[in-house]
């Protein structure tokens, strides 16, 4: 069963994900363009395009327990899953820039400065932006897999500060948003190497 | 102190035909109601600014009694039975009592004011509301002079109340509060209705009040209880984030939120997608409004 899936998600070829990808995004644009979100059309875009990126990060972290636990391969698929993520975060970024902010610099860049929930955004955004330049098999190449698997170990902040900034984003505590948080939360404990505390001192 | 022009008719800002064609929701029967209510005399305090449609004005509300989404209350606020409705009267009041609405809102005494509305959340509207000068319901009761606050509450009634029900931190009911000078002011309203129309259900029906120079959350909805205080009432949103939000909450462009920047605001209708423009101090009625803080410290008291 597990090996028929693999052989399966083997034949997936990548540009599935960039062809079929942002497809929801162009969804959202038109709806927005003809009405069809509501009053606020741009809050709408906001928010779904950045849930779709937290929904792909998140997507991407699943992928190294999956195989661990269940033997289900698709780590072909992170890399697509990445850079359709960053993907999104830019149009989420350009939403805020162009629609919702609508070009007023002066109070964009106070709000980075002193927001914090756009703090946190801006910065897990920045985080991303190393990981997206050297997401090819040249950048692989050049730094050496070890550098460049520890490189890419700055997902886990900035997952972590994308689930923050869905948080703080919110009014009030909102199920949702901290369910998100929660999830990633667990995936980067998975992450963690538990070694028996004498051997911790140790080292 | 206060200026009023009384003179300015609703037909005198939007032509009838326009205000028609805002949105194709008027194409029913229902827009000869809505239209026959808006031709009483309307007063314009929004600069001549179109109102926005009746179906922006009660398809996007904050209303947490009903959920958190914008489109929440207008899809689950029809649970709410508005009648019967009585208001519970207490405090420093010569006549304390539970009053039936019908005892509080003199249908000869309403009017129809145009006032701008300016959430917190940076976004705004023109609303075309009828009303009732809060202070002449306020004076039936009586106040006493040591009452120097008047304090509200909103209905709980989380059976039909589905936000109530679960989740959030919000320690219902919901609570605002006015210092008396405020209450009393002219400009503030005790909403009954939009465009003619009695108050939509999401929109805080019965009866609301309406600030127009505060953020919107001061303009507490479905109201049961008034009361007058010599201390300032907790209010919700302080109590829930007394950084974030003051009890005073004056629509301010040099007052700074941790959370918006209030220097612009995007105005609901203004093209595709909700043109930012600045914002005016007290929400553009300074003229009538300011004298009420002239020895404050506004970014103290905010």
């Amino acid at each position: 069963m597990i090996d028929r899936l693999n052989s399966l998600a083997r034949k997936v070829p990548n540009w599935v994900f960039y062809v079929f990808g942002p497809l929801p995004a162009a969804w959202l644009l038109w709806q927005g363009f003809n009405g069809a979100l509501g009053v606020d059309p741009v809050k709408v875009m906001e928010h779904e395009l950045g849930l779709i990126a937290l929904q792909l990060l998140i997507a991407g972290l699943l992928i190294t327990p999956l195989r661990r636990h269940t033997g289900l391969n698709l780590i072909k698929w992170r890399r697509p899953l990445g850079i359709l993520a960053f993907a999104y975060v830019v149009f989420h970024l350009l939403v805020w820039v162009l629609l919702d902010m609508q070009l007023y610099w002066d109070q964009m860049l106070r709000d980075i400065a002193k927001r914090p929930y756009i703090t946190v955004g801006m910065v897990s955004f920045v985080l991303l932006l190393p990981l997206v330049a050297t997401s090819n098999n040249r950048s692989l190449r050049r730094l050496g897999a070890t550098a460049w698997n520890k490189l890419h170990r700055l997902v886990y902040p900035a997952v972590l500060l994308g689930g923050v900034h869905f948080v703080m984003v919110q009014k009030v505590w909102e199920v949702e948003a901290l369910a998100y948080l929660v999830t990633i939360l667990l995936l980067l404990l998975t992450r963690v190497k538990w070694r028996p505390i004498g051997q911790r001192l140790r080292a | 102190m206060t200026r009023f022009r009384p003179d300015l008719r609703y037909s005198d800002i939007t032509p009838k035909e326009v205000f028609l064609n805002r949105r194709s929701f008027l194409a029913s029967a229902a827009a000869a109601g809505i239209m026959a209510g808006s031709q009483v005399s309307a007063r314009d305090f929004a600069g001549g600014e179109t109102p926005n449609s009746f179906e922006e004005i009660t398809s996007y509300n904050n209303f947490y009694e009903f959920g958190f989404d914008k489109g929440d209350p207008a899809r689950h606020a029809s649970a709410l039975t508005t009648d019967p409705w009585s208001i519970k009267v207490d405090g420093l009041v010569d006549k304390p009592g539970t009053y039936d609405i019908s005892d509080l809102v003199d249908e000869a005494e309403i009017e129809e004011r145009i006032y701008r509305f300016r959430c917190v959340e940076a976004w705004s509207m023109v609303i075309p509301w009828n009303g009732i000068e809060l202070s002449k319901i306020l004076n039936k009761f009586g106040p006493q002079p040591g009452a120097k606050y008047v304090a509200f509450e909103t209905l709980v009634r989380p059976e039909e109340m589905r936000g109530q029900r679960r989740g959030g931190n919000i320690e219902w009911p919901y609570r605002e509060g006015l210092r008396m000078d405020e209450a009393m002011h002219p400009l503030t309203l005790m909403g009954t209705g939009i465009y003619g129309e009695p108050m939509p259900k999401q929109n805080g029906a019965p009866i609301r009040l309406v600030v127009p120079w505060k953020y919107g959350f001061k303009s507490i909805k479905s109201i049961v209880r008034i009361s007058f205080t010599e201390e300032e009432p907790p209010t919700t949103w302080n109590m829930l984030q007394p950084r974030e939000y003051g009890f005073y909450a004056n629509v301010n462009p040099e007052v700074d939120h941790p959370r918006w920047s209030q220097a612009s605001e995007r105005r609901i209708g203004d093209g595709r997608f909700n043109r930012r423009r600045d914002t005016l101090m007290l929400n553009g009625y300074a003229d009538q409004v300011a004298d009420l803080y002239a020895d404050m410290d506004l970014t103290k008291f905010f």
